[in-house]
């Protein structure tokens, strides 16, 4: 795999500069058998610097998670060495599984069986809260 | 299905409705006391609330009803180790409806995840308290006629106090309604609320004494201020006996003040102003009592029209 180009993947984009470990860690990318490289520290006009993510396979990425994140993010699908589509983010309204409850007193401590669910309830401040206790979670990237 | 988990999952409309009914019930309760006959009322109690667990169950045998349950996790299955969700799964075959309490805070937003029967919400940790709220408006509304228009102060532990956030949050929904929040600073109202507040463009004030804004109130709804919630005991003495009412305090509230309490008191109220015809704390009892039955009678034909 060339690190500047693949022939059939995806191209995570403009990642806010130290945060693609953030997207490889939530994203499961260690997980995969396929190539994957990270770029931290890339100069950008629009960013001064960002971080790039490349896979070199199609895999469902799980765009709320994504969206969650860093909504700025650009994910570009690429098919035998043609940009096919620029996928665009927002902040998802329901998060399964991808961040967890910090309250103690939250039932989800205890209940092991439960999904973690944080529902969106401030679009403006990315503002989450926790379906079972209400505590609040805020996107990442609005923090 | 239809449950009851938080105040909010509820329309204004919807709590007119069983208001309404509450009332009903309170001016002719004979005429329900055949409506649930052969409906079980399961009571889970996973921590001790007599009080609340009491009120339910009278809710159910009022309307004809029977009830069954525990009064806390060591008497149940959860002390043999199973998981919240299978005892609710298993009790919502025995049953029509489940009333329950848990210490975990969303414990019944998860059990609704897995029940047959309609749950209410009988508290979870300090996070809700739905019934507890429908009964202070239903005081609320037999007091004053009506539920929007007025200046509601609460007083003591706004910082803990459950029943205080959940009833901000529902007479937020009604017009004209002022906040008025006393309380040592220690114990203001968490950021969270008040910022909401604002948001919605509802007035509020945070003020440290009754006595400033005795005058303005139309409601005075007070609670108990805990000595644990203090650092140290020179501050719980200094501040205990500012949140104490009693008649002086009252001189210069107006005629038709309602005082309310979610109860048990410990000493925030004088017994002196018991007899005060504004003290209308024992009435939230009995209204508790009828606004479940309500409550309990309007879920189930929720479940049976849907
Ligand atoms: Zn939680």
């Amino acid at each position: 795999m060339k690190v500047d180009s693949i022939h059939t993947g995806i191209v995570l984009d403009h990642i806010k500069a130290g945060r693609g470990m953030d997207v490889y860690r939530y994203l499961h990318l260690d997980e995969l058998d396929c190539p994957v490289a990270y770029m931290r520290n890339v100069r950008s006009e629009a960013m001064g610097r960002k971080d790039i993510i490349k896979i070199d396979a199609n895999i469902n990425v799980d765009l709320d998670v994504l969206g969650y994140l860093d909504p700025g993010i650009t994910v570009n699908i690429i098919v035998d060495g043609q940009l096919v589509e620029k996928k665009k983010l927002s902040l998802p309204e329901k998060l399964t599984n991808v961040i967890t409850c910090k309250n103690p007193r939250c039932i989800t401590t205890v209940e092991g069986a439960l999904d973690q669910v944080f529902l969106l309830k401030d679009r403006a401040r990315g503002v989450y809260r926790c379906m079972f206790c209400d505590a609040e979670r805020k996107s990442k990237a609005l923090r | 299905m239809r449950h009851l988990i938080d105040i909010t999952d509820f329309t204004v409309e919807e709590i007119e409705g069983i208001l309404d009914l509450g009332d009903k019930m309170i001016a002719d309760p004979d005429a329900y006391k055949e409506t649930l006959r052969g409906k079980i009322l399961a009571t889970l109690f996973f921590e001790p609330s007599t009080r609340t667990r009491l009120s339910f169950e009278s809710a159910m045998l009022s309307l004809g009803g029977s009830v069954l349950g525990f009064s806390s996790a060591d008497s149940s299955s959860t002390a043999k180790g199973e998981s919240l969700m299978d005892t609710i799964r298993t009790v919502s075959c025995y049953s029509d409806i489940i009333a329950m309490r848990h210490p975990k805070e969303g414990a019944p937003m998860a059990g609704s995840l897995r029940s047959y029967v309609p749950i209410i919400n009988a508290g979870d940790g300090g996070h809700n308290h739905p019934t507890q709220t429908l009964t202070d408006l239903m005081t609320i509304r037999r007091q004053k006629g009506r539920l929007d228009s007025m200046v509601v102060g609460l007083c003591g532990d706004l910082k803990f106090g459950r029943t205080v956030h959940s009833l901000i949050g529902a007479m937020s929904r009604y017009k004209g309604v002022t906040f008025v929040l006393i309380s040592p600073p220690e114990l203001k109202v968490p950021a969270y609320i008040t910022d909401e507040l604002k948001r919605k463009g509802i007035p509020f004030r945070e003020v440290e004494t009754m006595e400033e804004v005795m005058p303005e109130l139309d409601i005075l709804y007070m609670t108990r201020v805990q000595k644990e919630r203090f650092f140290n005991e020179a501050d719980y003495i200094r501040l205990k006996d500012t949140y104490i009412l009693d008649p002086e305090k009252l001189r210069t509230a107006k005629a038709d003040l309602s005082i309310l309490h979610p109860l048990p008191r410990v000493n925030e109220i004088s017994p002196k102003v018991d007899d005060d015809p504004r003290a209308v704390y024992f009435d939230q009892v009995r209204n508790g009592r009828f606004v479940r039955m309500a409550l309990i009678k309007t879920l189930l034909d929720w479940r049976n029209e849907a």
